[in-house]
């Protein structure tokens, strides 16, 4: 038990940050004001922009350098996309699930048309990700120290301290607080001076960064290549998102929940222990999981009470 | 002199005008792309349209791709019209296609009652895929659009899964075996007359059928007006005594069936098999559909055949010109955004209708007063 357990925590923890990053994104959004449907493509364009920079640069720039700045591309190509959710939304008032959808078929169209132009197939592959490295101290704690800190990506621990930061940011600043009164009582919010339009266009273009990052991290880790799809990796941040309860803490378990159960997934086929269960079931369990959590919780969701209204 | 200026009412910008200028917006925005990689796009439109209008052979192909998206058109339309959200047509899709095509492989029963049953399963597939987020909304206040998100997802590996363990093809471990044409969907007669067009099936006359029912629910039937109540004001609805929740749920139950007739005619009539792992888009192209139409059954009649003339010419556009086929999918979603955006265009149109009105207000001022000159 303990050995697969090492064995898999590596892959659990390379599936969960891009979805971490990604519902991280959406806190943004959501908490502000607005819901933002739209993550997967957002996520799609971030993983496409990544991508293409990296096949544009690797082989003149160092390894990681190339790798960084294509990160960088990722999130500014995500804003851009997740621009268009918040002009729609905020400044047009549109309907904000309608805009999402939009936001989504419109990635996924345009990249793929944008992949089969530079490389013929649609599909990008880039020469290599990151290097999985063991941290050198800690990865020899005990217990935490395999699991945790062997075989580790540095972007997982980028993807980590901007979690951190942004739980600091929203929770311990004023103008964290100011942006998630946006998303509770805009009007309230409003006569105390604050931009609330402003508020909300900060949280959508988060968003879009956020996501940007997840796809590209996800490119730059598990997948090495474009492929057309992020697989619904973005749909599963905002189930994360929920069963999290729009908490920076929540979406932290969720979405390693999340990541665990699909790991399970992928390897159950191999390991004798759980070759017995269908793998369909650890696939849609998350799904389910997601159900049953909005169910029981519906009598006390802490939804942003504003979330969804235009204002 | 009052009969001779008659006052004319003030235009206001109407459906069919926001359709049209968002119709425009995502040709403009896919010429652009076209553009964009040096392709002339009045060629490669002239390509598109040649590839799906062409010949009566290319026109059947074109209408089997709009039954698809008509139905899931119809689906979403039906649950926006009671103020749902029913983004979960894909996943209805799924269910419906799977119950049509284990009855097309296992049932063997005379032909008219043979087409019932499988109809039949195909809205009990979608039906009860629908019904469940229906039923948590009117339950537990879960929203709809996050249910039915994960009901997509929960449809999508199950088949994932089924399928090769049930119905796996001969040769490929990722599509099911065809089904027999003969238990299908496609007829010989609409192929003669579509000279040999392969893809063209009897979906087209449920289809007629499905169209002039939904309009009579909609415009006729105490459900229909109870549902739209429901839509335009729930409170409002509840207090003149009408059953919301029950509303609710039968409302994602009938647009879920309409879903899965989606799946029937593209998984039994255009397909003959279905492929794991794709989550089939025409489930979000009928919300392009449906807002294009503005939720009317004729309005997603009209978008569907658009949107089908679009996705079936892209093939023969690529062939002829260096334009990848998405670009179909990116003008779909382009139109989808603007129909988003509609708050746009209407207040453009109503500014340049109120311009228009003012001036031809000063122009009868003017003509007035040069007639009373003239009287004098």
């Amino acid at each position: 038990m303990w050995t697969l357990l090492t064995q898999i925590f590596p892959y659990v923890i390379a599936y969960t940050i891009p979805m971490l990053i990604t519902s991280l994104g959406g806190l943004y959004s959501e908490r502000s004001g607005v819901t933002n449907l739209g993550l997967e493509g957002l996520m799609l364009s971030g993983y496409f922009a990544t991508a293409f920079f990296i096949k544009l640069t690797e082989n003149y720039m160092g390894h990681n350098t190339c790798i960084m700045f294509g990160l960088v591309a990722g999130m500014i190509c995500g804003m851009i996309f997740a621009s268009l959710h918040a002009f729609a939304s905020i400044t047009l008032k549109a309907d904000q699930v309608i805009s999402g959808t939009a936001i989504n078929m419109l990635a996924a169209a345009i990249t793929v048309y944008a992949a089969r132009m530079i490389t013929g197939s649609g599909n990008i592959p880039i020469l290599m990700g990151i290097v999985r490295n063991d941290i050198p101290i800690l990865s020899r704690i005990p217990v935490l120290g395999p699991l945790l800190f062997a075989r580790s990506y540095w972007s997982t621990w980028l993807a980590l301290a901007i979690w951190g930061f942004s739980f600091w940011l929203l929770y311990k600043t004023s103008f964290g607080l100011r942006l998630l009164a946006c998303g509770e009582h805009p009007s309230a919010v409003e006569s105390a001076g604050v931009n609330v339009h402003a508020m909300r266009y900060f949280g959508v273009l988060m968003s879009g960064a956020l996501s940007g990052l997840g796809g590209g991290i996800m490119l730059v880790t598990y997948s090495g290549e474009f492929n057309g799809s992020v697989a619904g990796l973005g749909f599963l941040a905002i189930a994360a998102l929920i069963f999290g309860q729009w908490k920076p803490l929540g979406i932290l378990g969720a979405t390693f929940f999340f990541g665990f159960f699909t790991t399970l997934a992928n390897v159950s086929q191999v390991i004798p222990a759980l070759g017995a269960i269908p793998t369909v079931l650890f696939k849609v369990f998350p799904y389910v999981v997601t159900l049953i959590a909005l169910v029981f919780s519906s009598r006390h969701m802490s939804a942003p009470a504003a979330n969804g209204i235009p204002y | 002199m009052g009969d001779k200026v008659t006052e004319k009412e003030e235009r206001k910008s109407g459906p069919f005008l926001i359709a049209f200028s968002a119709v425009f917006l995502g040709l403009l925005a896919g010429g652009i792309l076209m553009a964009a990689i040096g392709e002339n796009p009045f060629e490669a439109y002239m390509y598109m349209f040649k590839g799906s209008l062409m010949n009566m052979e290319r026109i059947g192909n074109s209408l089997a791709t709009s039954m698809t998206l008509l139905f899931t058109g119809l689906a979403f339309a039906f649950a926006y019209k009671t103020g749902l959200f029913n983004i979960g047509c894909s996943g209805q899709m799924l269910a419906g296609g799977l119950t049509a095509t284990i009855v097309a492989h296992y049932v063997f029963l005379p032909r008219p009652i043979y087409f019932i049953v499988l109809i039949l399963s195909a809205i009990a597939g979608g039906s009860v895929w629908a019904a469940i987020p229906g039923y948590l909304k009117a339950k537990f206040n879960v929203h709809e659009v996050v249910s039915s998100i994960m009901m997509n997802w929960i449809a999508y590996w199950s088949i994932y899964y089924f399928i090769p363990a049930y119905l796996k093809g001969p040769s490929l471990e990722t599509e099911s075996s065809s089904i027999a044409v003969a238990q299908s969907l496609r007829s010989s007669f609409l192929t003669k007359i579509f000279s040999g067009s392969e893809y063209v099936n009897s979906s087209i006359f449920i289809a007629i059928i499905v169209i002039i029912l939904v309009q009579y629910c909609l415009k006729k039937t105490t459900l229909g007006y109870e549902l739209k109540a429901v839509g335009a004001n729930k409170s409002c609805a509840e207090y003149a005594g009408i059953n919301v929740n029950r509303s609710v749920i039968l409302s994602m139950t009938i647009s879920g069936g309409l879903a899965g007739l989606a799946g029937l005619a593209y998984y039994t009539g255009y397909s003959l098999n279905m492929q794991i792992g794709v989550m089939p888009s025409q489930g979000f192209d009928g919300i392009a559909v449906a807002l294009l139409g503005a939720s009317t059954p004729v309005g997603v009649l009209l978008a569907s055949i658009f949107f089908g003339i679009l996705q079936s010419g892209k093939g023969f556009m690529n062939a002829m010109t260096t334009v990848p086929p998405e670009i179909a999918d990116t003008i779909i979603s382009v139109i989808i955004y603007f129909t988003a955006t509609s708050v746009l265009f209407q207040k453009l149109w109503n500014g340049w209708f109120h311009k228009m009105h003012e001036k031809q207000e000063v122009k009868n001022e003017a003509a007035a007063g040069m007639a009373a000159q003239e009287a004098e």
